[in-house]
């Protein structure tokens, strides 16, 4: 069972795709572009849609998905840790 | 792919000037805020005759003016339109309306409710259209190829099941049409930011490129000299955010999925503009659902797909807006709105290609009558684009 999707291998982040994650689970994420899988625990209660890291990253750090910048790391992620608003912002506007 | 596109056709209304509608459409159209009732008096009294109430049209100006005039005329001209009865409160400006729809060859009548009133003018106009709708409801559908079929993309309430499902079901099947000759539209001006220069290296001609770039440039500019934040409260949308999308890259590259990967930029459009050939084109539009989805018919679409993550429930009073959604929370729980559930996709059980041929299968059937979950529920946002205050 496919847990999250990641777009790129060498993206940071996956999007969780199914309901009810939680801190502890075992996860299994479908690298898309590369048909591959991986597995790790998530650090944390995940919604649906929502990202975690698929690596750790820093403050400062740009965050790849697809591929491409999408935007800095302001507060420090760890691998299997929920990535949206509270620790990434734009780079635009 | 199990769909044979070569010898597809589908069934449509064939026009006084060529193009080839989809649905078959009696409209009563107000000129400005102040001709509504009398349309929708119009529209009450005439079965058949839809009424497209919307809140501009006096004291505009400049460019402004332009764009309404445009979108009002190209509303009308649009082939999923038999006929047209206009109404404004005076004559002039109703009459420029009457006289830009008529280059179509299409039966349009004009009313000014001046001198009239709204009980003179409602009756007169009902007769009116009450002649426009028994004509109309005898012409028939003929077959046609795919290259009369111009179909358009926005997506809405999109979340980061729409960068990975959704869109690219879009981007799949646009890569499918194009070669067949299909007119194709996307837009969204704003919503590239962070992708521009994805796009920009999908354009087909130096001049295709140096013009999108004019085009985003533009609105960048437009939102440097308004922001009072870094708009993360509105871009992206706080329903967006919700469903987990970050930044307006995050959004950006999410939203140019639906281009595919194979399919050029072949031109570019002003808001509400027609495009001038086959391929597909960029539109430079608002990224509000129903003003881009307004732009797009009045610049001459006729079959509409949305994918939508959270559940945008947007329609339109004439282009059949197809719906997909690959979020399964929000089929499970929004499943009235989904026309194509591609969740699948994210569960392993549907290739790229099977998702593709899904959208294409239900483009088709909408193409021939079916109506899509927005127009069944009576979905008919019309939204004009403004572009700055009335005089």
């Amino acid at each position: 069972m496919i847990h999250f999707v990641v777009h790129d291998e060498g993206d940071s982040v996956g999007v969780v795709v199914v309901e009810g994650v939680k801190a502890g689970d075992e996860l299994t994420g479908w690298i898309m572009d590369q048909d591959k899988e991986i597995s790790f625990k998530a650090a944390g209660d995940i919604p649906i849609g929502h990202k975690l890291a698929i690596k750790p990253v820093k403050a400062g750090d740009t965050v790849i998905k697809y591929g491409v910048d999408i935007g800095r790391v302001v507060s420090d992620i760890g691998m299997g840790e929920h990535a949206h608003v509270h620790n990434i912002k734009t780079k635009r506007w | 792919m199990s769909m044979d596109l070569n010898t597809a056709s589908f069934r449509g209304y064939r026009r006084e000037n060529g193009r080839v509608g989809v649905r078959n459409h009696v409209i009563i159209l107000p000129v400005d805020d102040l001709s509504n009732a009398a349309c929708e008096a119009v529209a009450a009294n005439i079965k058949g005759a839809m009424a497209i109430p919307h809140p501009y049209g006096r004291l505009q100006f400049g460019a402004d003016l332009e764009l309404h005039f445009r979108t009002l005329i190209g509303t009308g001209a649009n082939p999923n339109v038999a006929a047209v009865v206009v109404i404004g409160i005076e004559e002039g400006w109703t009459n420029k309306v009457v006289e830009g729809i008529a280059a179509t060859g299409k039966p349009v009548t004009g009313f000014g409710i001046e001198m009239h009133g709204d009980h003179d003018t409602i009756m007169r106009a009902s007769k009116v259209a009450k002649e426009y709708v028994q004509w109309a409801t005898e012409l028939r559908r003929e077959d046609a190829p795919l290259s009369d079929l111009w179909v358009s993309t926005k997506c809405g309430e999109s979340d980061t099941t729409s960068g990975c499902g959704s869109n690219p079901t879009v981007g799949n099947a646009f890569d499918k049409l194009y070669p067949h000759g299909t007119t194709l539209v996307f837009g969204e001006t704003s919503e590239i930011t962070g992708g521009e220069h994805l796009v920009a290296a999908r354009c087909r001609t130096d001049q295709v490129r140096e013009r999108f770039m004019f085009m985003f440039n533009r609105y960048q500019d437009l939102i440097e000299r308004f922001k009072t934040d870094d708009l993360s409260d509105s871009q992206p949308t706080k329903g967006n955010i919700a469903g987990g999308l970050t930044t307006i890259e995050e959004k950006a590259l999410g939203n140019i999925q639906k281009i595919g990967r194979d399919c050029m930029v072949d031109g570019v459009l002003d808001k509400a503009e027609m495009p001038t050939g086959p391929g597909l084109w960029f539109m430079d539009s608002s990224s509000a659902a129903a003003e881009m989805v307004t732009l797009c018919a009045a610049s001459g679409f006729v079959v509409h797909f949305f994918p939508t993550g959270q559940g945008n429930i947007i329609g339109n009073p004439i282009l059949p807006v197809i719906k997909l959604c690959a979020n399964p929370r929000t089929v499970r729980t929004m499943p009235e709105h989904v026309d194509v559930d591609v969740s699948g996709l994210l569960r392993r059980e549907m290739s790229p290609d099977q998702a593709g041929d899904a959208l294409l299968e239900m483009m088709f059937r909408t193409a021939n009558g079916r109506h899509t979950s927005a127009e069944a529920l009576g979905h008919r946002e019309f939204v004009l684009t403004r572009l700055y205050e009335s005089a």
